[in-house]
């Protein structure tokens, strides 16, 4: 069996921001964020494993104030240290310190082109302290990727987001297409783009490597919803990552929470290594064992392990099934009625949880 | 998008990759926002040579003196590969 090689730490699932397309769990159990001890523990323990990188996730991380003292630790054991964030919190000293602390990357998050609409599907007024946030970032010399995730009402304007990602020394963009997890899939209909938008997409993405190529890297996620087969979820279930929700719960992938009856372990109860080995929550999809019909004698279950688990949780209401994305799955109506239903209606911002 | 590569150009890791130890094979690995490379040693040699003044013609030179009987072809290719992966960048000679 393989070592894992990435460790995403969601440190905490608040956030100041409200989009929509959050892939966030709707609702959190009422459990209490690791305190630093614990996070620090964990680092030892995944270093020991042999995991590589660290992303430093959420919600938005840098809500917590002990973040520089995670990533001094996490240089210290040999990690490549990887923020991901909302830039909203990122002013100029808050970005040195992170830097002393050896940040190797920052992933900054926009959500449109400009400050109108950015605001509006962020649910809050952070346009213009992304702009400070990716400003700051280059300044201090700290490679930077833009994400931008793509859904009905930005997908128009990839044209825009390129410019300004490349106006602003972005070294790459990732244009993302929703994924339907947590508030996405509650606002699926709303946020799914037609396949008109989709084609069109592909050829503003075209024109915009054209254009920007040279000095950035574009790097486009389909739309697993217009894709004749599911992608590589996670590069396989409980065989590269590890995710560790603010809570300390450990999963295989950041959607993994809702499935039923996992058999999910807590950092603070088991040892990493020992989770990683004999927790049922990675064991129970490792390989092709698990497999039925008409994955288990599909040639290309070595190539997309047969999609991803928790999509097929959310929409059939067994993990065990073939992901629903792929055409040879008896679910695929699924798919085919949520694309032709979906409509511009009304989104559903995202709260915070309850307690913290 | 990029030419072939010629023995006068300066190649350097881009910003945000380096060169680190896997700590459990002890192997020299390649770390990046999105993944990792695991190297060989003569590979991590190539790569620990090309510091953005350097060029293609030093290194192999450099390296030859280390490892003997390293082809230039190799690496040229090595070299080439990771810019083709944007792993590197070249100034051009
Ligand atoms: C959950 S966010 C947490 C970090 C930070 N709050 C932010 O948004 O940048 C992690 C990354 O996932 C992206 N993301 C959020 N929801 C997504 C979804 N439904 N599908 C794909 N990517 C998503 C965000 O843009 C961000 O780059
Ligand atoms: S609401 Fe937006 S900024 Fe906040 S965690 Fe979700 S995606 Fe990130
Ligand atoms: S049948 Fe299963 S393994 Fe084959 S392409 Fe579809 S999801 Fe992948």
């Amino acid at each position: 069996m393989d070592r894992p090689l990435g460790l995403l730490a969601e440190l905490t699932y608040r956030c100041p921001l409200h989009c929509p397309y959050c892939s966030n769990p709707v609702t959190v159990p009422d459990t209490a964020e690791l305190a630093l001890p614990e996070w620090l523990r964990v680092l030892e323990q995944a270093r020991q494993l042999g995991v590589l990188q660290l992303h430093l996730s959420g919600g938005e991380p840098l809500i917590r104030p002990d973040l520089a003292v995670l990533v001094t630790r996490a240089r210290e054991l040999g990690f490549y240290v990887n923020l991901v964030t909302s830039g909203v919190g990122l002013d100029e000293s808050r970005a040195r310190e992170l830097a002393d602390a050896g940040i190797d990357h920052v992933q900054l998050s926009l959500q449109d082109a400009d400050r109108a609409a950015g605001d509006n599907t962020a649910g809050a007024r952070v346009f213009d302290r992304k702009m400070t946030a990716a400003a700051v970032i280059t300044a201090l010399g700290l490679p930077l990727t833009i994400n931008v995730v793509l859904h009905r009402t930005n997908i128009g304007h990839i044209a825009a987001i390129a410019d300004l990602a490349a106006a602003l020394a972005a070294d790459r963009l990732e244009l993302a297409h929703t994924q339907y997890y947590g508030w996405a899939l509650l606002n699926r209909s709303a946020l799914l783009p037609t396949p008109e938008q989709v084609v069109a997409a592909e050829q503003a993405v075209a024109r915009a490597r054209a254009l920007h190529g040279g000095t950035m890297e574009i790097v486009y996620v389909v739309a697993d919803y217009y894709e004749p087969y599911p992608k590589p979820c996670m590069h396989g279930w409980g065989r590269r990552h590890i995710i560790i929700a603010p809570d300390g719960r450990a999963l295989p992938c950041p959607a993994a929470a809702q499935i039923v009856g996992l058999g999910i372990d807590n950092v603070t109860e088991r040892s990493l290594g020992e989770i990683w080995y004999l927790s049922p929550s990675f064991t129970r999809f490792r390989g092709d064992e698990w497999m039925s019909e008409p994955c288990r004698s599909c040639p290309r279950k070595a190539i997309d392990f047969g999609g991803c688990r928790c999509q097929a949780f959310a929409l059939t209401g067994d993990a065990a099934r073939a992901d629903p994305i792929c055409q040879l799955s008896p679910d695929h109506h699924l798919i085919d009625s949520a694309v032709s239903s979906a409509t511009p209606r009304s989104l559903r911002f995202r709260s915070n949880p309850a307690s913290s | 998008m990029t030419a072939a590569l010629s023995l006068g150009d300066r190649p350097q890791l881009r910003r945000g990759v380096r060169v680190s130890t896997d700590p459990l094979s002890q192997a020299p690995i390649l770390l990046f926002p999105e993944g990792v490379l695991f190297l060989n040693e003569t590979a991590a040699a190539v790569i620990r040579h090309c510091d953005g003044s350097r060029t293609v013609a030093h290194m192999v030179q450099a390296i030859d003196e280390i490892y003997d009987g390293v082809a230039v072809g190799d690496v040229l290719s090595l070299v080439a590969d990771l810019v083709a992966q944007r792993l590197m960048v070249v100034d051009r000679g």
